[in-house]
């Protein structure tokens, strides 16, 4: 579990301030920019049903296991019961879960893909996320189909729920495994944030792993480092590109050009 | 004696020194007081039973973090023969937070690897504390391809804080180092067992811990986050660790209850540290049961049952479409 990056929506109504540059953004200019600042090319978070509909063909998407949800195994009791936080975050974000899955065409590409949405607990990884990339990856090897998760995870691995999300960590892996050994593309997507458990499991073993620009992607948290060495982080530390540098993905990839990047790709196989 | 007493040990310490000042009392003078110190030894006996028997998960987060517990090369030492130590990943360095090689074990060449940590700052320093960069994470796969390729059975001694979350760490790709460990150890064609002989730190453990057979010593404890991480979190305030602890359900006998681990091996009465004899002894006992009885299935049923025990891990409710609908219309009706 890593530290949450607050990231303030700085908007009027009308619309927002860029994150980064600080640039005000009408909301209907956001919207045709695909939330992507004109002016830096900031990529501000998206939710994953945001993000389904921006790349699957209109009326395609088929949702799985969508009434799956976490029933506080440990009965964990931090300032808050834990029971208590996941219905707050089901009706802060309308999702039953932190991951959305199912099946759709990516132009004329059928796929299974699994997506993360960092705003329910973080993102974060408990025994619903695990036992949803777990059968998404299953659903591909059932059906013979590419596999598409997308990321976005600030939290890792979900505290509330123990050594039980831990494990999700290895259940995803392995499942990857089998859909290595059945010959299926897994492509991996980070987005920002892509961090701790998450990104030490699935998200890192896509056959292709693309970033979206400046995602912040990595095992600790900056903050966690920065309180173990007590010195400053490099610029850009932990970056997509910082990351690209150190080939440890194979390409940024800007959110208007995702989609046809994908298709191209999905062409090859 | 060791100088590292417990907070709650305090009892039994004060106990102890008083047999003793009775001891030496008694030798240095006529009176014999024998019956008077058997009965305060067997107060001892009873008083750390009692505290023993009965301690709380953050006891068992200091008890697992007792530096004068044994680490990895003690057991080594204590229990295996002929031990030869291989080293680095072949790409960047060598690791010496994860110590890996080959040694005879119950008649048999097999390989072990596990996090050291050190007994002392000086060790600690040269171990970095048991927390590895992703260079000891490939070591670690290195190691178990070619007891693989040998059929060597692979034991994994796991004792870290976490992962090390450093710059270097980062740069050279922590997550994918641990992410290719949990999926090579998955279908790694031999056996594997893991246990837990301290600290298991999240996914700086996870990543030597896939496993066939996964066990804990009685006072170690695996977490998916660090009692002080997740205080300074849910509470804002690291001073609240104790009760995080209490709620993580970190302990051998809570995950035993969750059907994560599959044995809980037992500590001399007082912790691993008062007798690393003893604790190997029942570590060695335990490790030899587990690979004769993994002996009786075949490499493909072996990885086929890891299969099957990691996919089943997982609790949450799946709510059918008519629960739902049902649902529905009651609210209707309240409308
Ligand atoms: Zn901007």
């Amino acid at each position: 579990m890593i530290w949450p990056r607050k990231q303030v929506e700085r908007t009027n109504g009308l619309g927002m301030r860029c994150n980064d540059c600080g640039e005000f953004i009408l909301g209907k200019k956001l919207e045709k920019m695909l939330k992507v600042c004109p002016k830096c090319n900031y990529h501000f978070r998206l939710g994953a049903r945001e993000r389904i509909s921006l790349l699957l063909k209109d009326g395609t998407f088929e949702e799985c296991d969508s009434q799956m949800t976490s029933h506080d195994p440990l009965n964990f009791q931090g300032l808050e019961l834990y029971r208590d936080k996941i219905v707050e975050e089901q009706k802060k974000t309308g999702l039953t879960e932190a991951v959305i899955t199912g099946e759709g065409y990516l132009d004329n590409h059928p796929i299974v893909i699994a997506v993360t949405d960092s705003r329910f607990m973080m993102g974060s990884m408990g025994s619903v996320v695990g036992e949803k990339i777990t059968r998404a990856a299953e659903r591909a090897i059932e059906k013979r189909l590419p596999l598409l998760t997308i990321s976005g995870s600030g939290g890792g691995a979900r505290m509330q729920e123990g050594m039980l999300s831990l494990m999700q960590m290895a259940k995803t892996s392995s499942v990857i495994a089998k859909l290595n050994k059945e010959k299926l593309l897994f492509i991996s997507i980070l987005t920002d944030p892509t961090m701790g458990g998450v990104a030490a499991s699935f998200a890192s073993l896509g056959d292709i792993i693309i970033a979206e620009p400046r995602a912040l992607i990595g095992f600790a948290g900056p903050r966690v480092i920065k309180e173990t060495i007590h010195r400053e982080l490099p610029q850009g530390f932990q970056r997509a590109e910082f990351l690209f540098k150190r080939g440890l993905i194979d390409m940024i990839v800007s959110r208007g050009e995702l989609k046809k990047v994908l298709s191209e790709l999905l062409d090859k196989f | 004696m060791s100088t590292n007493h417990l907070d709650f040990e305090l009892p039994i310490i004060e106990l102890e020194k008083k047999i003793e000042e009775l001891r030496r009392f008694t030798s240095n003078s006529r009176m014999d007081l024998c019956r008077e110190v058997e009965a305060l030894e067997k107060k001892a006996e009873r008083l750390k039973r009692e505290i023993f028997t009965n301690l709380a998960p953050r006891q068992r987060v200091q008890l697992a973090r007792h530096p004068q517990r044994p680490h990895t090369l003690d057991y080594i030492n204590l229990i295996m023969d002929g031990f030869y130590e291989l080293h680095g990943d072949r790409m960047f360095s060598d690791d010496r937070a994860i110590v890996g090689g080959l040694c005879k074990f119950n008649d048999e060449t097999v390989l072990v690897i596990g996090h050291q940590k050190g007994s002392n700052i000086q060790e600690n320093i040269e171990r970095n504390f048991g927390m590895p960069h992703p260079e000891g994470y490939r070591k670690a796969l290195r190691l178990m391809r070619l007891a693989e390729k040998f059929n060597f059975p692979v034991i994994t001694l796991i004792d870290t804080p976490g992962a090390y979350p450093g710059i270097g760490a980062e740069e050279r790709g922590q997550a994918e180092a641990i992410a290719r460990n949990l999926m090579e150890m998955s279908t790694l064609k031999t056996s594997l067992i893991s246990l837990v002989i301290g600290e298991g730190g999240s996914g700086g453990a996870l990543g030597i811990g896939v496993a066939d057979r996964t066990l804990m010593l009685e006072n170690a404890i695996y977490s998916v986050i660090s009692p002080e991480g997740c205080a300074a979190i849910l509470w804002r305030d690291k001073r609240k660790a104790g009760e995080a602890a209490d709620a993580l359900c970190l302990t051998a006998q809570d995950i035993i209850k969750l059907r994560i681990i599959d044995e809980v091996v037992p500590e001399p009465l007082g912790g691993a540290h008062k007798n690393h004899e003893q604790v190997a002894t029942l570590v060695a006992e335990s490790l030899k049961r587990n690979l004769s009885e993994l002996k009786s299935f075949s490499i493909k049923e072996i990885v086929r049952r890891r299969f099957e025990k990691h996919r089943h891990i997982g609790e949450f409710l799946e709510l059918r479409e008519e629960a739902i609908s049902v649902r529905g219309t009651e609210d209707g009706d309240e409308k």
